[in-house]
């Protein structure tokens, strides 16, 4: 493949395509569907986090006018199949997880039960008539209290609360151990968090009972990976299921999944005839989709006086919740995968154990298992460096690998592309004005503030991945046509939900082609129009799905010069092709252009022998490696000593992805993926009671961030291309809520360390921040009386 | 046990007759099929459902339809006129204001009432009029830098206002 010229598209700031229908409420999202005769679902969710079902009575629902019938686990388990899980560990356990409860439920949010009505308000109150007999067992909510040896059973057939095991070991950890300086060691918890896509899952399933197949628009990032797995679990075959998403109003890893309400409309809709619709409620949404995070992991660092560092420990406890997701106990193996960050560590081990507990299931969250490891390890750094007495900054140079050391074999059996972590580094101190604000810690430290600074130098991997790594396969699929009117149609099999790619992919495929933005079309999210693709996750899209286009193009572009070369009397090999018009060499009067050619190979009447008509292209990209962008957070943030408040004073992201194809999109991305981390850091937080009832169940409870908590930002990248694809892009989806986290939190924890607070645990609430510097205060006021100071 | 409802939706009288319980954003969406109202929680805390009642930023969610009755709504639908982009849709667009868009069309309507009031915002005014519409998507920044653009915009002679 050659690599990809620009004729002006790529690394322009290009408005959205997608923008002006969204923008003026003419998109269509699934809740907008309205098909005739169709019905509405609603679900009745387990109140109790773990109890058995002793009754349930639903003759008064259905006895309620409008309703069309009320079903049980009894009446539909047995149809729907098991809700699926990609992950393979030996010794998983995995509780079979039908799609309505059997005896028994086992989280806040299970679901028990589903009406069916004429409408989402009979439905609804169809739901209150429901009787059921509940007898509450104990439940666990505390992941390491559920490795005690006294502690309820999750699942009580398994004999333990133990899912799986699983080890990354390499190199002579103990040995390194033994000849460190200074052991650093931190106790850190990964805090649950939510996603809270602000539109909620929801879906129409509708049945074509002459020709047997099934349509179902659902609100999720994976359609191609649904319908791969939906014939498992309603007996639909793959090819007679066509799998739509319309406008999807955010995923952030949370519709990277196949949930039960989807088995369960496509079930229901050829039961009953008709088409069934169900639309998730807010408090549905942060009861029974998907979790992020929570891990708690006891982290050792080895490192030398000088601030070599050497090996890394970690012992890790990744909550599931109570049953497995798609990916559930794939996503803190991640963690484990990126634990050596930027560094260059000799040797790892890295143990996880996966424990069910009474709660949701944990799943991919923006970042999925790698914000944690870039978070413990940047935690790591600065405690070293406070520790060893050295600049955080220095001693980050000292272990990154050299620009010529890329590609660069990590100690967990990674090979990362390609970098150059010092420069991205230098911009971002550049860009803050590093020693300026420096002064501008030492003097607000003098006036008796507390002023920190924190860094987070980061790499994360993304363009997910070669199929080797995998489930169900990493490549991705691109078709592109030229149609008899010479407009271009192009078709990805990556199902972008906001990140912008209907703009991105037609610059992309209009640079090569040489043709307008306006006469492309960019198809996505319909199986019956892009037949393969593994979608929209892990900052793969416009790495692999741009890539497959591209080949795509260049296919083409080959059929096409054979073309011109028997319009034009010349062999292929004498055409040449640029801005959309090819031409014999030495002849650029005589052109031909893709209208042109494309009614030449339609109409097909003076083709060349042996030369099929049309001109449309096909492939699937497989990539040889992931991709390794990278980059440097610098913040300074302020604590209010009197409230605990901190307030983001300055914030400077330098992020390599690689070339840019759209930088307005680029920004876009990192402003958002920095939102998430500002909340995880100073306030997000899903919480459970010690019985497992969930107390963060609406956005009341559960705190976002809102506009009033963003700062301003200052925005730089550096550019080191991927060897991985022929754009040489990296991907940028997730890069906000992997490098931030830590340097906002090492800003706070600098910001407390004169106070001698070493550490504290996410979320950074004022209360929290105010009881430590109090508690702290309070001891160095014992240490040094009054009648002194 | 229904009632008549009257409201003029973005400039056309709609009439419906309607349970005492349907919300304003149901009568939008069901009834007139205007589904650029969205619904992000129908319990006033995320704005996705953000409408202007009588010339005020209101969330639909919050209000029922027969509390409506006989005033002025307008929808994201109504805002364009003659085919032509309000200068605050224009700015979104230019700002990259909007990824997945759920949020926007609440985002926008509060940012119109905002400046209908107060034609210069400074980001920090910004951030307190959208303080009740949540997006999960921008981290806001672009948002606020699209209403300050909308107000460049607004001041220029001829602008609708
Ligand atoms: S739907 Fe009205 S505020 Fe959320
Ligand atoms: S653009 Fe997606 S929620 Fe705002």
């Amino acid at each position: 493949m050659k690599s990809a010229k620009s004729n002006g598209y790529i690394g322009q700031a290009i408005k959205r395509v997608e923008d002006p229908r969204l923008m003026q409420g003419r998109a269509t999202f699934v809740d907008d569907l309205r098909l005739p005769g169709m019905l509405h679902a609603a679900v009745l969710r387990s109140p109790h986090a773990h109890a058995t079902i002793l009754g349930l009575k639903t003759e008064a629902a259905k006895a309620l006018p409008g309703v069309t019938d009320v079903f049980t686990g009894a009446e539909i388990n047995q149809a729907c199949g098991l809700v699926p899980c990609s992950a393979s560990m030996p010794d998983l356990k995995a509780p079979k997880h039908t799609v309505l409860a059997g005896d028994r439920v086992y989280f806040v949010g299970h679901p028990v039960a589903i009406v069916v009505a004429a409408s989402p308000s009979i439905a609804r109150d169809a739901l209150d008539l429901i009787e059921v007999d509940y007898d509450p067992l104990p439940a666990v909510a505390n992941p390491e209290k559920a490795l005690e040896k006294e502690s309820p059973l999750t699942h009580p057939d398994h004999g333990t609360n133990v899912a799986f095991t699983w080890l990354l070991a390499n190199g002579d950890v103990d040995g390194l151990f033994a000849q460190a300086d200074r052991v650093i060691k931190q106790r850190i918890v990964h805090q649950r968090l939510t996603p809270m896509a602000i539109e909620p899952r929801g879906c129409v399933a509708s049945f074509h009972a002459g020709e047997g197949s099934l349509t179902l628009w659902t609100s999720t990032q994976i359609p191609h990976l649904v319908r791969t797995l939906l014939p498992g679990m309603i007996g639909v075959a793959e090819n007679k299921l066509r799998i739509v998403t319309p406008e999807v109003g955010g995923g952030f890893g949370s519709k990277l999944n196949l949930y039960v309400e989807e088995a369960m409309c496509s079930h229901l809709a050829m039961r009953l005839g008709a088409p069934v619709k169900w639309i998730e409620g807010r408090r549905e949404n942060a009861m029974a989709t998907i979790h992020g995070r929570d891990q708690i992991g006891e982290y050792e660092l080895a490192v030398k006086n000088d601030g070599t560092v050497l090996a890394i420990k970690a012992r890790t406890i990744a909550d599931l919740g109570s049953y497995l997701q798609l990916l559930t106990p794939t996503i803190p193996t991640l963690t484990g995968l990126m634990i050596s960050g930027c560094y260059k560590l000799k040797a790892v081990r890295f143990e996880l154990t996966g424990v069910y507990t009474n709660k949701m299931a944990t799943d991919a969250y923006r970042g999925a298992g790698r914000p944690e490891a870039t978070y413990a390890l940047e935690r790591l750094m600065d405690l070293a460096a406070a520790e060893l007495g050295l600049d955080p900054v220095k001693m980050r140079l000292k272990n990154f690998p050299k620009p010529g050391e890329f590609p660069f074999h990590t100690v967990t059996g990674l090979a990362y592309d390609s970098g150059n972590y010092q420069r991205a580094l230098k911009k971002a101190q550049d860009l803050a004005s590093w020693d300026a604000l420096l002064e501008q810690r030492d003097a607000a430290r003098q006036a008796g503030r507390l002023f920190g600074i924190g860094l987070s130098t980061y790499v994360e991997i993304c363009g997910l991945g070669p199929s080797k790594i995998m489930a169900a396969g990493g490549w991705e699929w691109g078709c592109v046509r030229i149609e008899i009117s010479g407009k271009v149609t192009a078709i990805t099999g990556t199902t972008p939900h906001g990140q912008g790619q209907e703009t991105s992919f037609a610059q992309i495929v209009g640079d090569r082609l040489g043709v307008p933005m306006d006469d492309i079309v960019v198809l996505r999210g319909d199986t019956a129009s892009a037949h393969f693709g593994r979608d929209t996750y892990g900052s793969r899209a416009t790495v692999l799905g741009g890539t497959a286009l591209l080949m795509s193009v260049d296919k083409i572009i080959a059929k096409a010069k054979i073309l011109a070369g028997a319009l034009l009397g010349a062999s292929a090999k004498k055409i040449d092709f640029r801005g959309g018009k090819f031409w014999v060499k030495g002849k650029p009067k005589n052109a031909l252009d893709w209208k042109r050619l494309a009614q030449e190979a339609y109409v097909a009447k003076n083709l060349p022998a042996n030369f099929e008509p049309g001109l449309e292209a096909s492939s699937f990209f497989e990539p040889k490696n992931c991709t390794y962008p990278f980059g440097t957070h610098i913040v300074a943030a302020e604590v209010e000593r009197e409230t605990g408040d901190v307030t983001i004073v300055k914030y400077v992201a330098v992020d390599d992805c690689g070339p840019q194809v759209n930088p307005l999109l680029v920004e876009g991305q990192l402003q958002g993926g920095i939102a998430h981390s500002l909340g995880q850091v100073l306030f997000e937080r899903t919480v459970y009671d010690g019985d497992g009832q969930l107390l963060t169940g609406e956005f009341t409870d559960y705190s976002m961030p809102r506009a009033r908590d963003i700062p301003e930002y200052v925005i730089g990248s550096t550019v080191t291309p991927s060897p991985s694809n022929p754009l040489g892009i990296k991907g940028v989806g997730e890069a906000g809520t992997i490098g931030a986290n830590p340097a906002i939190a090492n800003a706070v924890m600098d910001a407390l360390a004169p106070l001698g607070i070493r550490h504290v645990d996410l979320p950074l609430l004022p209360e929290k921040l105010w009881r430590a510097i109090e508690e702290k205060t309070a001891e160095l006021r014992k240490k040094k009386p009054r009648s002194q100071s | 046990m229904k009632t008549s409802v009257n409201i003029r939706v973005n400039g056309t009288l709609r009439t419906h007759d309607v349970e005492p319980r349907v919300l304003l954003v149901h009568f939008l969406r069901d009834l007139c099929g205007l589904t650029g109202t969205h619904v992000g929680c129908e319990t006033t805390l995320c704005g996705a459902c953000t409408v202007l009642l009588n010339g005020q930023a209101v969330k639909a969610c919050t209000i029922l339809a027969v509390q409506a009755d006989g005033g002025e709504v307008t929808t994201i639908e109504g805002l364009a006129s003659n085919g032509r982009l309000h200068p605050v849709q224009e700015a979104f667009w230019e700002c990259h204001g909007l990824q997945c868009g759920f949020c926007t069309p609440g985002m926008i309507l509060a940012s119109v009432e905002l400046l209908q009031h107060n034609p210069q915002p400074s980001r920090e005014e910004i951030a307190h009029a959208i303080d009740g519409n949540l997006c999960r998507c921008t981290g806001y920044s672009h948002i606020i830098d699209a209403v300050q653009c909308a107000a460049k915009k607004m001041a220029q002679p001829g602008e609708a206002k």
